[in-house]
């Protein structure tokens, strides 16, 4: 047994090393480091932990036969998992631990002694409202997280799900859950607990179905946050530090990723949670567009081009990553460096399901970190650049957003592939992308369309230098 | 008077919010796929509560209502700590510099 005093220290330093280990992903030198400072926080945090209870008996060896069950199996997805399928892993594990959350919560409710929350029937007040939000909030992230891995895994449609009424019923719901806790304080009644969870489950649904494929980004970094909340309630309950400053530390980095996605696309976080964006309804518009010239070319013509370029720019999307494209893109950036063209990547904030998923997708295919550029460091070196090779992206280059204040992506900070003096668009038609808005891209003089899947076209082009 | 512990608590909450915003904006952009995946790993510190409701049976007895669950959390943060600092590691180790 060690002492409480003596444990609440161990814990704040777990603490301090989960904060090093998030400073540690400010430049990737020393994000391995910081790595290692979040296993060993963790690694501290387990053993105290151990250490405190001091139950060596027969449940000890459960524990840790279970904690290796669970260890192996998260280590098989680890290393079995291909990086296209990031998004869809980040959104099972917030799942885990919303779930974790709630399974804490519970047995927090039903064997209040072993936490010193008081007895059943009997919970400190305050414990029990924060047990109560640390389950609700775990609900949610758990059921959201799941319909959110559906819709990634392509599963569950994308498409949003909205039926008339559907805002007044979350708004009801989420009063219901608050009189719900409020009774819940009032009679400890144990029927109102599950029901509280159970509510919080479906509001987690009901909150994610509404939501659009383009809003992706947005969702897995909102549930990333809740998560974060969902633990610190339970470090509340707890009366745990390490668990307190973590929540808190999941909670704000969910927050700023949502808002740095929100802002990528130039909307409101309350619009995203709204709904309805993304759907089919709006490709209307772009009908009449269709009969406009449009040059498309081969891989011949798109290999000449590059290959006499001084410089290009890459510009990879979603549909690079869906084409498992990254890798044949690399050995094309080859030839050409070995040619003597400085070439270098523009990734939109939003490009790819989650945030930074592009420069994942690059660092897999050997594509080193200093040749990888955000919008604002790259986006006035269109001007000068002699082609734009544009792989698998689409909204997020369309000048449409620049000049029609009627477009739906209208004030989206887009880059501005346009002013390269050609550009080389990879696409498969001429279909509009995620938002549903008609490309003006397409048409421009200086644009060549090459029709074709990402990767087949990429190796087409090596073929032909 | 003295002063509830919920309140240090809360203070350490607080304050916490402030240290990840600022550490959260340094991250770089291109890094913030591992930031999500290594959030996860460490948010599964909550396995602290788990074992804690894992080893609270009386007696002999292992399994109990309350165990129950703390053991099935148990298996559930272990795939997280596991699953996320690997994974995390896998995607880090990918980031290279330009060869000179």
């Amino acid at each position: 047994m060690i002492s409480v005093n003596l444990l609440a220290m161990f814990y704040l330093i777990s603490g301090v090393l989960f904060i090093l280990a998030l400073r540690g992903l400010s430049s990737p030198e020393t994000s391995r480091q910081g790595n290692f400072f979040g296993i060993l926080g963790m690694s501290i945090a387990v053993v105290v932990t151990f250490l405190s209870i001091g139950n060596f008996s027969i449940s000890f060896v459960y524990v840790i036969a279970f904690l290796l069950i669970g260890g192996s199996i998260g280590a098989i997805i680890a290393f079995k998992i291909p990086m296209t399928a990031m998004p869809e892993l980040v959104a099972g594990f917030h799942s885990l631990v919303g779930l974790a959350a709630v399974f804490v919560a519970i047995s927090a409710f039903l064997n209040p002694d072993a936490f010193n929350l008081g007895t059943i029937g009997n919970i400190k007040l305050a414990s029990l409202i924060e047990m109560s939000i640390g389950a609700a909030v775990g609900a949610i992230t758990f059921s959201g997280s799941i319909i959110a891995f559906l819709k990634l895994r392509g599963i569950m449609s994308g498409a949003p799900i909205t039926f008339p009424g559907q805002h007044i019923l979350n708004l009801i719901i989420l009063i219901s859950i608050i009189g719900l806790t409020y009774f819940l304080c009032a009679t400890q009644s144990s029927s109102l607990f599950w029901t509280l969870i159970l509510i919080s489950f479906l509001v987690g649904i009901l909150l994610i179905i509404p939501i659009g494929g383009a809003d992706m980004p947005v969702v897995i970094s909102m549930l990333n946050s809740y998560s974060g909340w969902a633990a610190a309630g339970i470090g509340f309950t707890l009366e745990n530090t390490a668990l307190i400053i973590t929540g808190a530390l999941v909670g704000s980095s969910g927050a700023i990723l949502s808002y740095i996605m929100c802002k990528g696309m130039n909307r409101s976080f309350f619009s995203v949670i709204m709904g309805g964006f993304g759907g089919t309804d709006q490709v209307i518009q772009s009908n009449n567009k269709e009969q406009k010239p449009v040059k498309s070319g081969n891989s011949d013509d798109a290999a000449f081009l590059m290959k006499n370029a001084s410089s290009v720019i890459i510009v990879p999307g979603y549909g690079m990553a869906v084409a498992q494209a990254q890798h044949a893109l690399r050995e094309m950036v080859d030839t050409l460096k070995k040619n003597g063209v400085k070439v270098s990547y523009a990734i939109h904030p939003v490009a790819g399901r989650m945030p930074g998923h592009m420069n994942v997708l690059l660092a897999e295919a050997n594509v080193p970190y200093d040749e990888v550029f955000e919008l604002e460091e790259i986006n006035n070196d269109f001007a000068n650049c002699d082609v734009a090779y544009v792989i698998g992206a689409n909204d997020v280059t369309n000048p449409v957003a620049k000049t029609d204040p009627q477009s739906p992506i209208y004030g989206m900070p887009i880059l501005d592939v346009e002013k390269a003096k050609s550009v080389l668009f990879v696409k498969r038609s001429l279909s509009p992308g995620y938002a549903g808005v008609d490309n003006d891209l397409f048409y421009r003089e200086n644009t060549l369309m090459l029709f074709a899947d990402a990767k087949k076209m990429t190796e087409d082009i090596i073929k032909s230098f | 008077m003295e002063i509830d512990p919920f309140v240090f608590r809360l203070s350490i909450f607080i304050l916490s919010i402030f240290v990840g915003y600022y550490v959260v904006w340094s991250v770089t952009p291109s890094l913030h796929t591992p930031l999500m995946s290594v959030t996860n790993a460490i948010s599964s510190v909550i396995i602290v509560g788990a074992i804690i409701a894992a080893l609270a049976g009386k007696g002999n007895v292992i399994f109990n209502q309350a165990s129950i669950f703390g053991y099935l959390a148990i298996i559930l943060a272990a795939v997280n700590i596991f699953g996320g600092f690997l994974v995390t590691q896998r995607m880090l180790a990918m980031y290279k510099k330009k060869k000179k």
